[in-house]
């Protein structure tokens, strides 16, 4: 039944991305400035909150398994480090492939852009690290302590537009400014796509936790095999 | 300009659901891989049991 549940929500995200691709393609109209490359924005600006908030619930559960000694928000860390990543992933290639037109350049090392790329390092080397430490209850403490740790790297990336100036547009969202720097309708599209990608980040992130408990049973079955081989070889 | 506007928003476009799709791709083909270890893990140590 619940897989069943997961799978409609999963669909239904992609449904929902499908027909906000027709909206923003065919009803809204070009921006005035910048023509239809703005659309790209319906992916940017949700693909960093997704990831945001994909990071937020790692660095609480990272911080809940410490303390708790919880493996099951051990796993839970790592799905949403990880599938937090794929949307820091979408976000820097779209704002990439964005700032190619507009700024004429790929990328320049403005605060706002190097703390996204810091943030994604930081992230990725908690994946790389969980991997080289070999004791489930070391790898908690120690990979969990870094993930808590990064979510600095997140505010810092989220309030660099406001701290320094940056080349990196400052905010339009009408909850930060007040309103009138964003077309309602433009505005809207935004948090439809948004929507999408959060009941998508929700399946992607309880397969993911799945996985990490099953490799969790696995290590478990291995090192019983193992005990089980040794009292063999020394009885 | 429009075209090159065109031809990189589908890029920006293309570029998202790629990203996406191929983790959706790693997912899939990582849980087949677990799954496959997991059953012969259990086969190996029932057969040591018996």
């Amino acid at each position: 039944m619940f897989d069943k549940i997961l799978f409609g929500v999963g669909a239904a995200s992609g449904l929902y991305l499908v027909r906000n691709l027709y909206t923003m393609l065919m009803v809204l109209p070009d921006e005035a400035a910048q023509g239809m490359i703005y659309r790209i924005m319906f992916f940017h600006i949700p693909s960093w909150w997704t990831c945001f908030i994909c990071f937020f619930i790692a660095g609480a559960a990272s911080g809940y398994s410490i303390a708790k000694k919880n493996f099951r928000a051990d796993s839970l860390a790592v799905a949403a480090t990880e599938v937090g990543l794929a949307f820091t992933f979408v976000g820097l290639a779209t704002g990439m492939i964005w700032a190619k037109i507009i700024w004429g350049i790929w990328w320049t090392w403005d605060a706002r852009l190097t703390w996204a790329f810091i943030t994604a390092l930081t992230y990725a080397a908690y994946l790389m690290m969980r991997n080289m430490i070999p004791d489930p209850n070391e790898r908690m403490r120690v990979s969990g302590a870094l993930n808590v740790f990064s979510f600095a790297s997140v505010v810092i990336c989220y309030k660099a537009i406001d701290w320094w100036r940056t080349q990196h547009p400052g905010a339009v969202m009408s909850f930060r400014t007040g309103g009138g720097n964003i077309d309602p309708a433009m505005e809207g599209m935004t948090y439809q796509n948004l929507f999408a990608f959060l009941m998508l980040c929700l399946v992607l992130v309880t397969v993911r936790l799945r996985q990490e408990e099953s490799l969790r049973t696995l290590e478990g079955m291995r090192r019983l095999a193992f005990t089980r081989q040794r009292i063999a070889v020394l009885g | 300009m429009d075209q090159r506007n065109f031809t990189y928003m589908f890029y920006g476009f293309a570029a998202a659901w790629l990203i996406l799709a191929l983790y959706v791709v790693s997912l899939v083909s990582r849980g087949r891989k677990l799954a496959d270890q997991l059953e012969t893990l259990k086969r190996t140590l029932s057969q040591e049991k018996g």
